[in-house]
């Protein structure tokens, strides 16, 4: 089983991050696991992505061509990458910000208000964590318990207190497919 | 048993340069190899080493010199247009023949180029960058947990050897994360260093390291004299990775980055019936050569994010008893498996 997961939106809204604690939760369950991120001459406010693997068999090619899942957290996101999915792949797109709904019938599309979520919870730069509750629950690929423990390992201990937040945001996106 | 840690590949090297006894580190900002001198920025001062970013790529690749005649282990780091800076200074230290680590995590040239990654240094790395008759030790990693080992073992055999080192990476392998697992990095073994420039310390004449030498057959005997030491680590240092070779009509030949997108696409020609094979060389410098007077494939793929300069390697080392044909993607731009598939199909109706 490989899950080839491509994470997209602007710079500044977690993108990195989330497909950081992807991996780390991968790794923390003693999968083979790859974590790419796009890098140029970027700054807050223009794109990002990053290509996640996380497989049962040693990863060939860390580069994503043709993905079975899209977290897309922005309207050029969507628009760059829907056309790579694979047929029945996953697409989690943020309603807040991607006005559009998808342009494919052959996937399985899921629209969250992450944005909006987030900032009812105080806190916009949360959406990142609310869109991967979407996705687990959507693809069942960790359980609530196991990503719990990626958060608290993944945040350094100076930003511990932190953890409590983006776990209820994982919750509230999962909560809200 | 140690935990895996989830790190980049650039950040690998550091943490691994660190356990493998370096404490001088000296560097200047490239993209896309950054993360390795924050990393050193970071961790040189907390462990009584010294992290210095110089004025520049020159000038950092001096300290190296100083500090590596100075007989501590130093290393430096930079991309493509950095290195071409430090090829003078690359020059003196073999010429000085000592130890160090330098990392060239590759992006697009010539020139200032781009930022994303590619192979095409694959020449300056191979054959010298700097000028005279020398080389370095050239180690290609392709996976983050290689990043570690080969930095540790880069330091090892330089020592043992008195020959600059080199790990050539790309944009790729720099920035991406992999587990690593530390306890898989080979531990340092210290060489003596009774020719360190490191004060008297009881010796009864001073040490001196120069690379000047105005008689030339002072000189031309000094240069003989360490081809007589590359000799040996061509016979000794020859490192490579190969998969399905025994059967294979087909062998791609690929390093660093390009040799797991060929993974991928190797398998998949399998599937369909199509013998292919790889071999990866991991010491690019000395080139593996000895695996290919062992095998006997109709015809050889040579896959580069270049325009094409390992091959020359491939063909010297099979002395061309088979075709040799290239593919690959220069720019920037990574090769899909899909294109090398596309190759591997056109040469097998070709030959098979």
């Amino acid at each position: 089983m490989t899950n080839k997961i491509i994470l997209a939106g602007f710079g500044g809204q977690g993108i990195l991050f989330a497909g950081k604690l992807l991996a780390y939760a991968a790794m923390l369950e003693g999968k083979y696991l790859s974590w790419l991120p796009s890098y140029g001459p970027e700054m807050r406010g223009g794109t990002a992505n990053c290509h996640v693997i996380i497989s049962d068999v040693p990863i060939g090619s860390p580069i994503i061509t043709s993905p079975d899942a899209l977290i897309a957290m922005n309207a050029p996101s969507l628009d760059k990458f829907e056309n790579e999915l694979q047929p029945n792949g996953t697409e989690i797109l943020d309603s807040s910000l991607i006005p559009r709904s998808s342009g494919r019938t052959d996937l399985s599309s899921v629209r969250v208000a992450a944005t909006e979520i987030a900032e009812k919870m105080g806190k916009k730069g949360l959406a990142n964590m609310v869109m991967l509750g979407a996705f687990l629950k959507k693809t069942g690929l960790f359980s609530i318990d196991s990503f719990k423990e990626a958060i608290k390992k993944l945040l350094s201990e100076k930003k511990q207190q932190l953890a409590e937040a983006n776990i209820n945001a994982v919750r509230a996106g999962f909560d809200a497919v | 048993m140690s935990e895996a840690v989830l790190m980049k590949g650039n950040e690998a090297i550091g943490e691994a340069a660190i356990r493998s006894g370096c404490r001088h580190f000296f560097g200047y900002p490239i993209t896309p190899q950054t993360e390795l001198s924050a990393y050193m920025a970071k961790k040189m001062p907390k462990i009584g080493g010294t992290f210095l970013q110089a004025e520049s790529e020159i000038a950092a690749i001096n300290m190296v010199y100083g500090a590596a005649a100075a007989g501590v282990r130093a290393m430096t780091s930079s991309s493509s247009p950095g290195i071409s800076l430090k090829s003078e200074g690359i020059s003196y230290i073999a010429a000085a023949d000592l130890p160090c680590v330098i990392v060239n995590i590759m992006r697009a040239g010539p020139g200032l180029g781009g930022i994303q990654p590619a192979q095409s240094d694959y020449f300056q790395a191979t054959r010298g960058g700097g000028h005279g008759d020398y080389h370095l030790l050239v180690l290609a990693p392709n996976s983050v947990q290689e990043m570690a080992c080969l930095t540790a073992e880069a330091f090892n055999l330089s020592e043992e050897y008195r020959i600059p080192a080199m790990i050539l990476g790309d944009g790729t392998l720099g920035q991406m994360m992999e587990p690593v697992d530390f306890s898989l990095v080979p531990e340092p073994v210290f060489a003596e260093k009774p020719w360190a420039a490191n004060a008297m310390r009881g010796r009864g004449a001073q040490n001196v390291v120069k690379t000047l030498y105005l008689s030339p057959e002072e000189l031309e005997a000094t240069i003989i004299e360490r081809e007589k030491k590359y000799d040996i680590v061509r016979d000794s240092l020859q490192r490579y990775e190969a998969k399905f070779i025994d059967d294979a009509d087909i062998i791609l030949c690929s390093y660093g980055i390009t040799s797991r997108i060929v993974e991928t696409a190797v398998r998949e020609l399998r599937n369909e019936g199509i013998k292919a094979g790889i071999i990866r060389p991991i010491s690019l410098w000395p080139f593996p050569e000895k695996i290919f007077k062992r095998v006997r494939p109709k015809a050889y793929l040579s896959v580069e994010m270049s325009t094409g300069q390992m091959i020359e390697d491939v063909k010297l080392a099979c002395e061309c008893k088979a075709p040799v044909y290239f593919t690959g993607r220069t720019g920037g731009i990574i090769p899909e498996p899909s294109e090398i598939i596309d190759k591997v199909r056109e040469i097998h109706r070709e030959v098979c």
